[in-house]
């Protein structure tokens, strides 16, 4: 009779953990939002217990004080102010402790300026630095279709790290037997792979540096002339995947799956991640493709190229980076490049020129020739 | 303690091999049935406790040849993909693959390192499959059965073929066929489906779908009758064919009470049989039209009435690349 009571607590045991193993073993339950129509399975999973890690490695950090617009302009004070020249002393100061609290908070100014020389351009971190400002400035002001009003700040990106944690350099073939092997740059489970997919590994120089098409589903439903073949569809595939494990969320954020290329069955949010997709590029292209020079060996990928952006680099794993809080709101000067003071009256024998915001900074700064200042 | 209650015990009986059946003189292999056959005590558990006597025979040796070849050559680049470690190669196997040619060579032969490889892979795998057909063939003839064993092999095969022989030829393109891998071959389905506009709307792949998830659920309702039923006899099921007993009387009407019909014991291994073949059979026509016939399945299924369409609960949005001067 004993066999026969113990029978019951078993089988609720069995239950117990079939049903434990039915719900993935994602330990608790998942939230879901319905995001579509009933039915259409445009559902955002969310579990709660990473979402709660996640909150608490996204917290912004405190602002500093409001600084008044008083006094000469920075550029009169200081020599060789390039890009924040237009501010007051007690603005312009107060921008460089925040950037020492985002960027190089254990490091402290040195890791950009010269012993005592505030004003030299030795150091490469200083030249990258000012580039990465007039690139802020830019993003604030040009790319709100991406950005809206919540903006970037250095912090978004960098997180109190010199460099920032997910950045990407270009797929370099590692060395195999010539007559076997060939892996067609996928099929790999190591530090490069696309989530947990063996997709193709150098999507991100594909479509975020070259401009590859995207587009492989047809438009229309009979053969037309339509070449993108399979494997071009697994690009494609593996951008995506790394757009969902950059922002947390899974295909139906954006898509209806049931139709991926089709506009009209999509979410809002696929036209901001469109216009992230081009900003993405155009950053690689424009602002840090082009610092390669200005770095030391250290700082370069395996083939000698500039460290570069992608979806994580701002999102780290959050649909909107810091939960959407902005830390722009506080620091105007980086919302658009800063106006240029208007020259003093007596002849500027020191006035630095006032470079272009969008200037290639190799170009005009690179530290073999600073500029005048 | 067990008791013995019919043929499907788990008691075992112990005893000599058991031959076969007696073949005619001159039957091809039939001398092989003299072989004397081992026994497994722990493949009693699963099925029959004798092993053998195994008839290979010339096809059977050429196949498990091209077989092997093949095997080698797509673990030895998976192998050469990392370098030769072998540790690596346990670690990465399921996403380690020999990947078809690029596109770009279209149906040429390309260098062994960029395609020639899988290639050649294929052709062995191949000629392995329709070797190994045809000694089931052979073999259900020297047995003088039926062929419905290598016919259903047969529909397994012309899907393997379709999706890496018969759709690349008709695509131009050795690049449009399946990578060997794990990972590979799976990445590579989902791909080929986003690119073809989602193969839920192709009709050949729901009715593959129908006779896949249909296969399955015969196939749990047929062995759970006979289970059910052995108690009465329904394990002698060529004696219960030809005189109807008690269990087959029984099993009959429990599915005639539940959903009003049943198969007869003979009919339903032709519902199992037919299921079971219409699944590659109706998947491979499914994958031969697309991109062929059609390019968009998911415009394919709008156009014929497949797709459903929902009322916008969110604003709908408008492809931003059509509003042009994006900055």
């Amino acid at each position: 009779m004993i066999k026969h009571s113990m029978r019951v607590p078993l089988r609720v045991a069995g239950v117990a953990l079939l049903a434990l193993a039915a719900s993935g073993c994602e330990m608790p339950a998942e939230q879901k939002a319905q995001t579509g129509y009933r039915g259409t399975g445009m559902i955002d999973y969310q579990n709660p217990r990473i979402v709660a890690a996640k909150q608490a490695a996204n917290v912004v950090p405190p602002a500093q004080p409001p600084a008044p617009a008083v006094g000469p302009p920075a550029s009169q004070v200081y020599q060789n102010v390039q890009v924040l020249g237009g501010l007051s002393v007690p603005q312009f100061t107060r921008l460089m402790l925040s950037i020492t609290a985002w960027v190089s908070p254990e490091q402290g100014c040195n890791y950009c300026h010269e012993g005592n020389n505030l004003a030299s351009d030795a150091l490469y971190t200083k030249v990258v630095s000012r580039r990465m400002i007039q690139m802020t400035q830019h993003i604030n002001a040009d790319w709100q279709a991406h950005v809206a009003q919540t903006g970037v700040t250095c912090w978004t990106c960098h997180r109190g790290k010199p460099v920032p944690s997910e950045i990407w350099f270009n797929h370099v073939d590692p060395p195999r037997a010539r007559l076997a092997g060939n892996n067609a740059r996928q099929n790999k489970a190591d530090e490069n792979a696309i989530g947990m997919t063996s997709l193709p590994q150098d999507v991100f120089q594909t479509f975020l540096l070259g401009d590859s098409n995207i587009r492989v589903t047809g438009t229309e439903s009979l053969p037309y002339g339509n070449r993108s073949s399979i494997k071009q569809a697994e690009w494609t595939f593996g951008l995506m995947v790394h757009m969902s494990e950059g922002l947390g969320v899974n295909c139906t954020y954006c898509h209806n799956s049931r139709a991926f290329n089709s506009w009209e069955t999509s979410n809002p949010a696929r036209v901001t991640a469109w216009h992230g997709i081009q900003m993405a590029r155009s950053l690689n292209n424009e602002y840090l493709d082009p610092l390669k020079p200005v770095y030391p060996a250290n700082r370069l990928g395996p083939s000698g190229d500039a460290p570069k952006l992608n979806c994580a680099t701002c999102h780290q794993g959050v649909y909107k980076p810091m939960y959407g809080v902005s830390t722009l709101a506080n620091y105007a000067e980086l919302a658009a490049p800063v106006p240029a003071p208007a020259p003093p009256a007596p002849p500027p024998s020191d006035a630095p020129t006032e470079a272009p915001a969008d200037a290639p900074a190799s170009a005009q700064a690179t530290p073999s020739s600073p500029p005048a200042g | 303690m067990a008791d013995y209650q019919n043929i499907f015990t788990r008691v075992q009986v112990a005893s000599h091999g058991y031959a076969g059946v007696p073949l005619p003189p001159g039957t091809g292999g039939g001398e092989r049935t003299k072989a004397a056959p081992l026994h497994n005590y722990w493949i009693g558990k699963i099925g029959d406790a004798q092993i053998g006597p195994i008839y290979l025979g010339w096809l059977g040796v050429t196949s498990v040849v091209c077989f092997l070849i093949a095997f080698e050559i797509i673990g030895l680049n998976m192998l050469a993909s990392v370098n030769w470690d072998p540790v690596q190669f346990v670690r990465q196997l399921f996403w380690l693959a020999l990947e078809p040619p690029p596109p770009s060579y279209g149906l040429g032969f390309p260098p062994l390192n960029d395609g020639g490889w899988w290639l050649i892979a294929g052709f062995f795998l191949t000629m392995s499959l329709l070797l190994w057909w045809l000694r089931m063939y052979k073999r259900a003839r020297a047995l003088g059965m039926g062929t419905h064993i290598p016919w259903a092999f047969a529909s397994a095969i012309w899907l393997y073929l379709v999706l890496g022989f018969i759709r690349p030829l008709a695509m131009g393109s050795w690049g449009e066929a399946v990578p060997f891998g794990i990972f590979p071959h799976l990445d590579w389905t989902a791909a080929f489906s986003i690119r073809y506009g989602n193969l839920f709307y192709n009709p050949f792949h729901c009715l593959s779908i129908a006779f896949l998830y249909g296969s399955a659920v015969l196939f749990a309702m047929h062995g759970a009758t006979v289970l059910a039923t052995t108690r009465y006899g329904a394990d002698r099921e060529l004696e219960q064919i030809a005189d109807r007993g008690t269990a087959f009387e029984r099993g009959g009407l429990f599915w005639r009470w539940t959903m009003g019909f049943n198969a007869t014991a003979e009919s339903i291994h032709r519902w199992a049989w037919w299921f079971a073949v219409l699944t590659p059979l109706t998947g491979g026509i499914g994958i031969l039209l697309t991109g062929t016939v059609v390019d968009n399945w998911y415009l394919w299924g709008i156009e014929h009435g497949l797709v459903p369409s929902y009322p916008p609960v969110v604003p709908t949005p408008v492809d931003p690349a059509l509003a042009g001067g994006a900055p």
